[in-house]
Order: C-alpha cells, then sequence, then structure tokens
C-alpha cells in the first residue's frame, strides 16, 4: 500500500505532509505522557514489532493475499499516541532504507496508514468497549476496529486519489471497489488483530492499553458477604480520545480546503479537456493543472470546495462521532 | 510487502562520503523536480534518468542491484495500469480495449514518476550507512524523539524479525502451513507471542539504560556538520534537474 | 573496604508477591564473588536493586560506603555495573562504539576522554577491532563481551554479572572467563553453571527462598552435595569436588 511518488499532485503531498506532521507532533508530546522517558525504546521496539507483523501474508482470497497494515492492532496495544508515532516511524524507515514509499509521498504513507488507520481503529475500539465490558467485548472490539480501519484507509486514498490524484476517475464506483476489496483484506487484519491482541490478553493483559481500566472491579468475600472494593481501576484516558480526534478533524478540514482550493482554481469543468484535446500547452497551465483536479469545478452543481471537506473529513467525522457518542455514554454511566 | 534487507552498500564514493543530510536534501529536491515536471514532456523524464544513472555510476551501484529493488513498486504499477480502465473523460481503442486517454496520461506519469522516485531512494539508501541517514534527518530538524524511535527499530528490527522467523520454523516443523483462513488464528497466536516479546525487551533494553545513567535524554556523540562546498556537489543533481524542468516549461 | 553492603533487604513486588525476605551480604573490595540459587530464588530481584532500579521494602543496600536512594543513584549507577543475561538488551546502540559510549556519555565524559575510555574498555575485552561495527551483526559470544565493556567505561567499583556463561560455547565460556579473571575490579556473579563459579570465584553465596542460605568458599560449598540439594543446585553429570581435607 506504499504510495510512491507520482501518484499526487504536489498540493496534496504538501498538505498531507503537513497534516502528517501536525499528527506525529501532537503524538509525540501524547507518548511522552503515556511512557515518559520510556517511550524511545519501548516506541522503538513496537515500530520493530509492526515492521515484522506487516510482513505477514494472509490469504484473502481467490489465491490473492493481503498483508496486515498494523494501525489497529498498535492503537489497541500501546494507545493511540504511541501507535501514530510506531507507524509513522516504520513509515519512515521503509521510505528511507527500503525505497518503499516515495519520499513526497511519505506525507501521504503517514497520513493513510499512520493516522487514518489509528484514529478510525482507536475510535471503534473504544466505542464498542464502552459499551461492553471484559474480555470478550475486548476480541470483538479489536476485530471490528482492524476490520474498518482497512476500507476506511483504502477510501481515504480513493477520495485523495479523486481530489488531487494524477487522473480523472469515478469516486463513487472507484470507492465501491476499493472499499469492497479492503473489507475483504479487513477481514483477515481484523481476524489477526482479534486473536493477536487475544494472545496477549491471555498472558499478559497489564500489556494491552485498550483493556486498561477495562478489567472488573475487585470483589473482597467476607463473613458480610462479597464486597466490590472501589470501582475498577480509571480507564486508559490517554488525554482521552476527544482532543486526538479534534486534532485530526482540525487538520482534515485545513487539507480539504487547501485540496480543493488549488482543485477549484481551474473551474471550468469537463469540457475544458474536450475543447483542449487532451494536452494544454502553456506552460503556467501545465503546473496548475498538476496542481490537482483542475479540470473540476464542480461536481453535480456542488462546489468543489464542500464535496472536498465533505469528502476528505468523512471517515474521521464518523470517528468523531463515534467517539463523541462513546464520551457521552461514559458520562452518563458515572 | 517488501523486503526486509537493507540497501546500503558499504563503499568510499564521492556519493557515500557526503553528509547525509546534504544528500537527504538533495534526493527530496529531485523527487519534487520530478513530480512538478508537467507528463507531457516525455524527454524531461529520460533526461532525470540520465542523472540517477550519473549518480548511480559516481557511487559505484550496478544497474542489476537497483533493477532488482525496483521490485517494491508492483503493487502500485499494477494500480497504474488500472486507472486507464476505470478512468473517466475522452476514450480510445488499444487492442480492442477502451481506455481513457487522461487515464493513459495518469498512467504514464504515475510509472515514470514513481520509478524515478524510487530509483533516487535506492541511490540515497545505498550510499548512506542507516545510523548515519538518521543523523542526517535529525539534522534537518526532524523530532530528536522520532528520530531515537528510528534508531532503536533499526536495532532490533533484525532481532524482531528473527524471532518471527524462529517461530515460523517451529511451527512449520510441527507441519503447519498457512494456507487459507482458518488458519490465520494460528499465525496470529505468533503475533501476540511476538509482541509480548517485543514489549518485554522493551522493558528490559530500558532498564538497561537506566543502570547506565539514562536520565531520559540521550547523549549527542556526533555532531554531523556539512561545508559549503558539499552541499555544493550535494545540490548538484537537483539543480541539473532544475535546469531540465525549466527547459520543460 | 567494602564495595557493597546489603543488610535485613526485604521486598515484595507491587502484586503482593514477596521476593526477598532479609537479605544480609558484604562483599569487600576486589573479591570475586558467585551468587549462587535455583530459579525463582529471588537472585534478580537482588541484583536489581544493587543499582537502585528496584526500591527496597526494607533493609538498605549500599555501594563503597554510598547508601542507594533517590539522591544518590547518578553515582551508585555510576560505581555497579551491570551486565545483563542477553546482550542485545543491553547493547541497544547503532554501533559498539556508541553503546559503549553511551554510559561515560551520560555521566558528563565527552571529548578525548570519553574516547579513551571507550578504547580502554573494549581493549580489555578484546573487541577492539568491532568498534565501529553494528552489535547485530558480532556472534553471541563477542556480543557478551562487548556487553561487558559497556560497564567497564564506566569504570565501576563493582561489576555484577546476571548468568555470564549461558548460551555461550565452551570456547567463548573459556574466553569470557580469562577476561573477567584479568579485570581488576570486584565481581560479584549471579548463575547456577557451578563449574564456572568454581573456576572464577573463591567465595560464593547460596540464595534460597529469598535469603542467604550459605556462605563460604566455593570449593566447600560445592563439595556439601546436601546442601546443593537443599537448594536445588546440581552439579554437571561426571563433575565432583573432593570435601576439603578428604
Amino acid at each position: 500500500m506504499h504510495v510512491p511518488d507520482g501518484f499526487f499532485t504536489a498540493a496534496v503531498s504538501v498538505s498531507t505532509g503537513v497534516v502528517a506532521a501536525a499528527g506525529v507532533a501532537v503524538c509525540l508530546r501524547g507518548a511522552r505522557r503515556e511512557l515518559d522517558d520510556r517511550t524511545a525504546p519501548m516506541a522503538g521496539l513496537v515500530a520493530a514489532f509492526i515492521f515484522a507483523v506487516q510482513m505477514l501474508n494472509f490469504p484473502v482470497a481467490a489465491g490473492t493475499s493481503g498483508h496486515l497494515l498494523g494501525g489497529a492492532l498498535a492503537a489497541i496495544l500501546v494507545g493511540p499516541y504511541t501507535g501514530v508515532l510506531c507507524m509513522a516511524v516504520v513509515l519512515l524507515v521503509q521510505a528511507l532504507f527500503f525505497a518503499d514509499g516515495g519520499l513526497t509521498a511519505l506525507g501521504v504513507n503517514i497520513t493513510l496508514m499512520g493516522l487514518v488507520t489509528v484514529l478510525v481503529g482507536w475510535a471503534v475500539f473504544r466505542a464498542v468497549t464502552r459499551v461492553a465490558r471484559g474480555k470478550g467485548a475486548i476480541t470483538v472490539a479489536s476485530f471490528l476496529a482492524a476490520l474498518l480501519s482497512v476500507p476506511a484507509s483504502a477510501l481515504a486514498f480513493t477520495v485523495l486519489f479523486w481530489l488531487g490524484g494524477t487522473a480523472p476517475i469515478d469516486v463513487a464506483s472507484v470507492a465501491a471497489a476499493m472499499g469492497g476489496v479492503h473489507v475483504l483484506i479487513g477481514i483477515g487484519e481484523g481476524l489477526i488483530t482479534a486473536v493477536t491482541v487475544g494472545t496477549v490478553l491471555a498472558v499478559r493483559p497489564d500489556l494491552v492499553y485498550g483493556y486498561r481500566g477495562l478489567a472488573p472491579a475487585l470483589v473482597l468475600r467476607g463473613a458480610e458477604g462479597s464486597v466490590t472494593v472501589g470501582d475498577a481501576p480509571a480507564p486508559a484516558r490517554s488525554g482521552g480520545a476527544g482532543p486526538f480526534l479534534l486534532g485530526g478533524l482540525g487538520v482534515t478540514l485545513i487539507l480539504a480546503s487547501v485540496v480543493s482550493y488549488f482543485a477549484s482554481s481551474h473551474p471550468d469543468g469537463l469540457e475544458y479537456v474536450a475543447e483542449q484535446q487532451g494536452f494544454i500547452d502553456r506552460a503556467t497551465d501545465h503546473l496548475l493543472a498538476s496542481w490537482g483536479l483542475a479540470e473540476y469545478g464542480e461536481v453535480k452543481g456542488v462546489p468543489l470546495w464542500i464535496v472536498g471537506i465533505v469528502g476528505v473529513g468523512i471517515t474521521l467525522l464518523i470517528a468523531s462521532g463515534l467517539a463523541y457518542a462513546a464520551r457521552r455514554r461514559a458520562t452518563a454511566d458515572t | 510487502m517488501g523486503t526486509h534487507h537493507q540497501l546500503y552498500r558499504p563503499g568510499d564514493s564521492v556519493v557515500h562520503r557526503l553528509p547525509p543530510q546534504c544528500k537527504l536534501v538533495a534526493v527530496f529536491a529531485f523527487a519534487i523536480v520530478v513530480v512538478a515536471t508537467p507528463r507531457e514532456r516525455m524527454w524531461a523524464f529520460g533526461l532525470y534518468a540520465v542523472l540517477l544513472g550519473v549518480v548511480a555510476a559516481l557511487a559505484r551501484v550496478p544497474l542489476p542491484y537497483i533493477l532488482r529493488r525496483l521490485v517494491i513498486e508492483v503493487p502500485f504499477v499494477l494500480f497504474a495500469f488500472l486507472i486507464p480502465v476505470i478512468g473517466l473523460g475522452e476514450r480510445t481503442t488499444v487492442l480492442g480495449v477502451s481506455l481513457s486517454v487522461p487515464g493513459l496520461w495518469a498512467a504514464w506519469n504515475i510509472l515514470a514518476k514513481a520509478t524515478l522516485g524510487v530509483v533516487a531512494s535506492i541511490l540515497l539508501a545505498a550510499t548512506t550507512e542507516p545510523r548515519t541517514l538518521l543523523l542526517g534527518a535529525q539534522r534537518l530538524r526532524v523530532p530528536t524523539l522520532l528520530v531515537q524511535i528510528a534508531m532503536f527499530m533499526l536495532r532490533y528490527m533484525d532481532v524482531i524479525v528473527d524471532e518471527m522467523r524462529r517461530m515460523r520454523v517451529a511451527r512449520e516443523s510441527r507441519g503447519f502451513e498457512a494456507r487459507n483462513v482458518r488458519h490465520i488464528p494460528v499465525v496470529a497466536r505468533s503475533a501476540g507471542a511476538l509482541f509480548i516479546r517485543s514489549y518485554e525487551r522493551g522493558e528490559r533494553v530500558h532498564l538497561a539504560m537506566l543502570s547506565r545513567g539514562y536520565t531520559g535524554q540521550l547523549p549527542v556523540l556526533q555532531e554531523m556538520s556539512a561545508s559549503a562546498r558539499q552541499w555544493l556537489v550535494a545540490a548538484a543533481l537537483p539543480a541539473a534537474a532544475a535546469a531540465v524542468l525549466g527547459i520543460a516549461l | 573496604m567494602k564495595s557493597l553492603e546489603v543488610s535485613r533487604l526485604a521486598y515484595a513486588y507491587p502484586d503482593g508477591t514477596q521476593a526477598l525476605f532479609g537479605v544480609d551480604l558484604v562483599i569487600e573490595r576486589g573479591e570475586r564473588v558467585a551468587l549462587l540459587g535455583p530459579n525463582g530464588a529471588g537472585k534478580t530481584t537482588l541484583v536489581m536493586h544493587l543499582n537502585g532500579i528496584l526500591t527496597p521494602g526494607h533493609g538498605t543496600v549500599a555501594v563503597a560506603g554510598t547508601p542507594v536512594r533517590k539522591d544518590t543513584l547518578k553515582q551508585v549507577r555510576q560505581r555497579v555495573g551491570l551486565v545483563f543475561q542477553d546482550p542485545d538488551d543491553q547493547l541497544f546502540m547503532p554501533t559498539v562504539r556508541d553503546d559503549v559510549a553511551f554510559g561515560p556519555a551520560n555521566m558528563g565524559v565527552r571529548g578525548e576522554e570519553l574516547e579513551r575510555r571507550v578504547k580502554d574498555a573494549l581493549e580489555r575485552v578484546g573487541m577492539l577491532e568491532a568498534i565501529d561495527r553494528p552489535p547485530h551483526h558480532l556472534s553471541f559470544g563477542q556480543r557478551r563481551r562487548v556487553a561487558v565493556a559497556t560497564v567497564l567505561a564506566m569504570e565501576p567499583e563493582i561489576l555484577v554479572l546476571d548468568e555470564p556463561s549461558s548460551n555461550l560455547d565452551p570456547a567463548a565460556r573459556r574466553e569470557l572467563a580469562e577476561i573477567l579473571r584479568s579485570l581488576d575490579v570486584t565481581l560479584l556473579m549471579v548463575t547456577h553453571d557451578l563449574p564456572y563459579a568454581l573456576e572464577l570465584c573463591e567465595r560464593s553465596l547460596i540464595l534460597s527462598d529469598g535469603v542467604i542460605a550459605a556462605d563460604g568458599p566455593t570449593r566447600e560449598l560445592l563439595a556439601d552435595a546436601e546442601l546443593l540439594a537443599r537448594h536445588r543446585l546440581e552439579l554437571p553429570y561426571g563433575f565432583a569436588i573432593p570435601a576439603p581435607g578428604a
């Protein structure tokens, strides 16, 4: 899935680079809170682990195989902040030392495979575990989180490509196709993630970040019957998923606006391509064309900047909504 | 996906000797120039390839070595071939298949730019020792913590991949082979065990660091400085590319 | 002068499991002492107290007269050189040079003095030629020697080794023994490799069930078959030590 150079226009590369840098900066602070002076060695080892499990291929269907992305897995095992850092470092190392993923596409790759998978995975996981407690719920939540994180990443890719890719596509049908294939891959990702989390949970439940605080409260048995001691330990809040998701949403909106701005700066639509019979000769037009889907000023009468914001933001909006609902629920519980 | 064999080839060429931060900036700038080039200027991409060829010759990185590493591109090449089929706009017929003209251009665009980008990255990775490459990134203001995490990852990557291999050998020597979906749980259980091992090793490494006086800051042992002349040498590649781009526009 | 003094040391893990039940021991400067004990006796827990990674639940630890406390951690960690069982845990930097330099650099040593310490430490374990290599390209025995060097570079008062002979082939085992014998430092070696203890240490302690169960010349302890059996220690097949004076 590592996007090479040339897939996206410079505008998308730059804006996703900004998004990725902002996301990583937030997570550097968050991870420091989660791990303090253990951040460097622990995140480094987990990154190496993610790198290793990404080499696990699993059969999908009809002779094709997928490989693990690991974003949701990282989020559940070590928390969302550290999870994003690990994914970002894995992608950085792959780009620098293995020429896997273009240098100019590093922002795209970190956004799609680091931020989106971790955000969506973590949001789904939290939403499910708010509703149900216990180890069984963790397994189900891990499965769903990983399952959804994959098509979410693929859809984000599709929308990015539609907005700022280098070819005009019919976004609806491509999204449907991409989504469909990646739901299949997501099932594999979900299974591996669920069983992996389940295995760790059985042996070292204390290591599963997402399980902290979800353990049932202690019970004392005595003459006067069973007494529950206190509440379960405070949930792993990581400063709450709220700020994390809000931050994600913020940068998404910026990204969407920037991309759309460039895309709509050449608003005369499909006819333009037809008229020009393909190539544009003047250099400035070339640059503009390569800035984005300059040919598409609007989609079915809706100005592109709106479509852009809605389009790119939709995944994260859903995630934020889930997290918000989950938080409301939690507040109602106490 | 991808091989986990590192690309670095020790050597003592002009390219090898350049400070890592200069090379990083040069390759990055080169990739940007390539990405910004209009796809209709096919000859420009040819010239970029020649430029990379010169660098490869200076660095004494053999062509077959580069070609073998290009395999990494394959999944996206497949995607690129799909674009003309699913693309919109004016269509043309090639060998009885109706293809989108803008889609064809897009496919060419991706193939050319991605290949040049990958080759430039391969040359960077092949001529720069991983550790110094990270120190170079640190010089370029990549956050220290991120660089440190990458350092630890680099150090323990092989250790953990080896552990994973041993687990697979253990599985296979007992007659197990992952063939279909039902086998996923078996593989995943080893992944769980691998995570516990990795995490516990992380804790032990942290203890070993504490034992030697770690207080949350890794000591800075090496200052990588680059002279103006080295920056100039490194700038030759993106400058030449930019000149090509200038003509192309 | 006492290199190490532990008195009435007791410790329970956060989950409530008690591992140490009042450990007393004194090691004089220049001594080479083996700490023997079966698995689960509390050896590693004891070692973790020596440089303040764990804080005693009761009792005290003092290194060269300095009590191990939060405010003395820095000095203590400089004086107690801990060599971990798995050298991969200890060699975490990208090159041997960086790794050996890590400890002294944390102590504020820089420049030529740092370079001298690194080279000197590697020289003493016979690994100077590996200075620029990444640790994971070395053999297991070489890695363990470099691990010893990382600690020697801190010029410690006492060297504490956790299972130094584990996973070594006979040649590497002998080479390490020669190196350890050539070092002029106080040495505490945690092991259940009894012949290795006999080879290197004139004195041994047996830690069993969280207390020191025996303390004496290694030869005498190892000749006492009944004592060894009581603490689940066994000499290798065919290996026998005649009782002193017999």
